[in-house]
C-alpha cells in the first residue's frame, strides 16, 4: 500500500535530522582532535612523524568516505568491539576529518610568516613555547574559514552512512520514498534541510575568509 | 581637421567631479604632453580618449571616430588609437612575439605570416629585434614598456597615448623608453603623453597642456610654458621641483 | 587474540575486482570530462552575461554545493522517471556527477576568472579586441593554470564519489565490494583491498593531471609560474 507524504512524513525526515548532525558534531570533536595532532606530525622536526602523518593524510585523502566506514565498521567488529552501527559511523566520520582537518591546519601554521620562528626563537622559547605563545594563535585565525568550509563537507559526508542503517538524515528520505513512492517531495523535502543546515555555513565561512584577507590587507 | 577632438567633458566618478568641462584638440603629427599633480585629472582624461571611462557629458572625436559608449563602434576607434600604460600590462601566458600579434590577428584578422612579419617590424623599431621569443618575465621593465609600445604600434594607430609610462621604471631604464617615444615623434606619429618627465616633454612635446583641479588651467607651446608659466599654480606646480 | 586475515578468497574473485573497477572508471572519466566541460561553459556565461543568467547560474552552484552528492543522484535516479523520462542506474550516475562536478568547476574557474588583474583585460580591451576575444586569449588560460591544483584536487574527489553511486546498484568498485564480501565472508580483507586500488587510482589521478598541467601550462612561460604559486 502506498503511503501519502503527509506532514508526519515530514516530521519522520526532519527529525531525523538531529542524527546528521550529532554525527558531524562527534566527527569535530574527535577528528578534530586527532587532526590537531596530524597537523603538528606534519610540521614537526622529525622526518618519521612527517611521513606518518602525511602518510594517513593521503591515505584517507585517496580512499571514498564510503569505504573508509565499511573498513572502521569491520574493522572494529574485527577487533572484538560489538557496537551499534552509529558508532562506527561516527569513528569513520571521525577519521576523515582528521585527515581532512590536519591538512588545513597544516596549511595554516605554514602560512604563519617564517620571521615569527626566528624572532620567537632569538628570544630562547621552546619549541612548545614557540607554538603555544606564537605560532598557534596567529595560525588560528588563518584556519578558521577553511575549517568552517569543511564542517559543510562534513555534514554533507555523514549522508553516506546511512548504508550501515544509521537512520539518518538520507536514509530517512530513502524509507519514505520506498513507502510513498513521492521522490521529489521526499528527496526535495531531504535536499532543502541538508540545505537549511550547509547554506549559512558556507556563507559564514565566506565572510570570515573575506574579513580575513581584509584584515592582512593583502 | 583635428585628429583629436575634446569638446566640454565633465566626468565623475561616484560623487566627485573629475573632469569639470575640458576642451582639447590635437591635430595630425602634433605632440603634446599632459602635465600636472596627482588628482588633476590628466590620466582620467587620456583613459576616455579611448574609452576606458565613460564620460558623462562633453564629445570627444578620434581619427575620424565619435567616442560610444560600448559595441563594435568602440573597437573600430581602440584600432585607431593606442595606449601604453604604466605598468605595461603585457600578457604574461604569451611570448613577446605572440603578444605583438595578438590584435593584429584577432581584432584585424590579419594572418599569422603577415601578423609576424609586422611583430618583428615594430620590435625592431624599438630596438628589441632579438627578443620576439622571449617571454615578458625574463625581460627588464624598460624593455617591458618598449614592448608593450611595439605591441601598440602593430595595430599602425593613427593617435597613440602615453599614461605615465615611466613612472613605475628604475630612472636608469627610462632613458631608453624616453628614446623610443622621441623617435616615434620625430617620425611623426601624433602623441599625447601624461607625464612627469618635464625636461622630455619641454623638449619632444611641441605643445604643453597643464591641468588642474579638473579643467585645463594654461597651455601652449612646450618652450614657453616651462620657461615662462603665466599662472601661479603652475608657476607653483613647476617650481615645487618636478623639473 | 589473533587475527586471521585471508585475502586468497577476496583475490580469487579479482574477475569482480577488474569489473567494478573498469565501471569506476568509465563513471569517472565521463563525469569529469562532463563535469569540467559544464563548468568552464558555465564560468564564461555566468562572466559574458547578463545578470539573470549570472544569478541562475549561482543558483545552481549553490544548491549543489549545499546538499549530498547522494541525495541529488537518489533524486535523479527516482525523480526523473517519475517525470517520464527514462534512464537507467548508469546514465542517472553520469548524469549526477556531470551536474555535481560542473558546479564545483564553476565556483573554481570563476575565482580564477576574477584572480586576473583588470589592467590585463584593459589591455586587451585597448587593443580593440572584443569582449570575447579578450575572454579567450587574455583570461581564460591564466585563470585556469593559477586554479589548476584545485581542479585537480576536485577531479580526484569526483572519482572518489562514483563510489556512491553503489546506493543505486551501479556495479562499480564499491558495489563489487559488497558483492565479494558477500561471496566470500571476508568483509575486513575486502574492504582492504578495495581501499588500496581506490588509491592507487587516486594517486595514479594526480600524476596524470600534475603531468597535464605541466604540458598545458608550460614552466617557462608565464602560465607556469601562475600554475606553482597557487600550490
Amino acid at each position: 500500500m502506498i503511503r501519502q507524504f503527509t506532514a508526519s512524513e515530514f516530521i519522520f525526515i526532519l527529525t531525523s535530522a538531529r542524527w546528521t548532525l550529532l554525527l558531524t558534531l562527534l566527527a569535530l570533536l574527535l577528528g578534530g582532535a586527532l587532526g590537531f595532532l596530524v597537523a603538528i606530525g606534519r610540521t614537526s622536526r622529525y622526518a618519521s612523524l612527517r611521513w606518518l602523518a602525511g602518510g594517513w593524510i593521503t591515505v584517507v585523502q585517496g580512499i571514498p568516505v564510503l569505504i573508509l566506514l565499511f573498513l572502521s565498521y569491520y574493522g572494529l567488529a574485527l577487533a572484538g568491539f560489538d557496537l551499534p552501527p552509529i558508532i562506527a559511523a561516527s569513528v569513520s566520520m571521525a577519521l576523515y576529518a582528521s585527515a581532512y582537518l590536519g591538512e588545513i591546519w597544516r596549511g595554516a601554521i605554514q602560512s604563519v610568516p617564517w620571521q615569527q620562528w626566528e624572532a620567537s626563537a632569538a628570544l630562547a622559547l621552546s619549541r612548545a613555547q614557540q607554538y603555544r605563545h606564537v605560532i598557534l594563535p596567529q595560525a588560528f585565525r588563518i584556519a578558521v574559514p577553511p575549517t568552517v568550509g569543511f564542517i559543510v563537507q562534513l555534514v554533507k559526508n555523514t549522508s553516506i552512512v546511512s548504508v550501515v542503517g544509521v537512520i539518518e538524515l538520507a536514509r530517512a528520505g530513502n524509507l519514505v520514498n520506498n513507502a510513498t513512492f513521492s521522490p521529489f517531495k521526499v528527496f526535495g523535502t531531504v535536499a532543502a534541510i541538508y540545505f537549511a543546515i550547509c547554506w549559512p555555513i558556507s556563507l559564514l565561512a565566506r565572510r570570515l575568509e573575506r574579513r580575513l584577507h581584509a584584515g592582512r590587507a593583502n | 581637421m583635428p585628429v583629436v577632438r575634446i569638446d566640454g567633458v565633465h566626468k565623475r566618478f561616484g560623487a566627485q567631479e573629475v573632469l569639470k568641462g575640458v576642451d582639447l584638440t590635437v591635430e595630425t603629427g602634433e605632440v603634446v604632453a599632459i602635465i600636472g599633480r596627482s588628482g588633476s585629472g590628466k590620466s582620467t582624461l587620456l583613459r576616455c580618449i579611448n574609452g576606458l571611462e565613460p564620460v558623462q557629458s562633453g564629445v570627444i572625436d578620434v581619427a575620424g571616430h565619435r567616442l560610444e559608449a560600448g559595441g563594435r563602434a568602440l573597437r573600430e576607434l581602440r584600432k585607431d588609437v593606442g595606449i601604453v600604460f604604466q605598468s605595461y600590462n603585457l600578457f604574461p601566458h604569451l611570448r613577446v612575439g605572440e603578444n605583438i600579434m595578438l590584435a593584429p590577428r584577432v581584432a584585424l584578422g590579419i594572418n599569422k605570416a603577415e601578423a609576424a612579419a609586422r611583430a618583428r617590424e615594430v620590435l625592431a623599431e624599438v630596438g628589441l629585434a632579438d627578443r620576439f621569443d622571449a617571454w615578458p618575465d625574463n625581460l627588464s621593465g624598460g624593455q617591458q614598456q618598449r614592448v608593450a609600445i611595439a605591441r601598440s604600434l602593430a595595430m599602425r594607430p593613427k593617435v597613440m597615448l602615453f599614461d605615465e609610462v615611466t613612472s613605475a621604471l628604475d630612472p636608469e631604464l627610462t632613458g631608453e623608453v624616453l628614446a623610443t617615444m622621441e623617435r616615434l615623434a620625430q617620425l611623426g606619429m601624433t602623441m599625447l603623453l601624461v607625464t612627469h618627465e618635464m625636461a622630455f616633454a619641454a623638449r619632444v612635446a611641441s605643445r604643453t597642456v597643464f591641468m588642474h583641479q579638473g579643467r585645463i588651467w594654461e597651455s601652449g607651446p612646450s618652450k614657453r610654458l616651462f620657461a615662462a608659466p603665466e599662472t601661479p599654480e603652475l608657476q607653483q606646480f613647476l617650481g615645487s621641483g618636478l623639473k | 587474540m589473533g587475527f586471521h586475515f585471508q585475502f586468497q578468497p577476496v583475490l580469487a574473485r579479482s574477475d569482480l575486482l577488474l569489473e567494478g573497477l573498469w565501471l569506476t572508471l568509465q563513471l569517472a572519466a565521463l563525469g569529469i570530462l562532463g563535469g569540467a566541460l559544464l563548468g568552464i561553459l558555465l564560468a564564461m556565461s555566468r562572466g559574458l552575461g547578463p545578470r539573470a543568467t549570472r544569478w541562475l547560474i549561482d543558483c545552481y552552484v549553490e544548491l549543489i554545493r549545499n546538499t549530498p552528492f547522494l541525495v541529488q543522484l537518489l533524486l535523479i535516479y527516482f525523480g526523473l522517471p517519475s517525470l517520464g523520462v527514462k534512464l537507467n542506474a548508469e546514465q542517472a550516475a553520469v548524469l549526477g556527477l556531470v551536474i555535481y562536478l560542473g558546479a564545483y568547476v564553476t565556483e573554481i574557474v570563476r575565482a580564477g576568472i576574477e584572480s586576473v588583474h583588470r589592467s590585463q583585460i584593459e589591455a586587451g580591451l585597448s587593443l580593440a579586441l572584443s569582449r570575447w576575444q579578450v575572454f579567450r586569449h587574455i583570461v581564460l588560460a591564466p585563470a585556469i593554470a593559477r586554479v589548476w591544483p584545485a581542479l585537480a584536487s576536485q577531479f580526484t574527489l569526483v572519482m572518489l564519489a562514483t563510489s556512491v553511486c553503489s546506493f543505486i546498484s551501479v556495479q562499480e568498485l564499491s558495489a563489487q565490494a559488497a558483492n565479494i564480501e558477500s561471496d566470500t565472508f571476508r568483509s575486513f580483507e575486502t574492504y582492504i583491498v578495495v581501499a588500496l586500488v581506490y588509491l592507487g587510482l587516486a594517486l595514479l589521478l594526480r600524476g596524470l593531471l600534475a603531468l597535464l598541467g605541466a604540458a598545458l601550462f608550460p614552466a617557462g612561460s608565464g602560465l607556469g609560474r601562475l600554475r606553482q604559486t597557487a600550490r
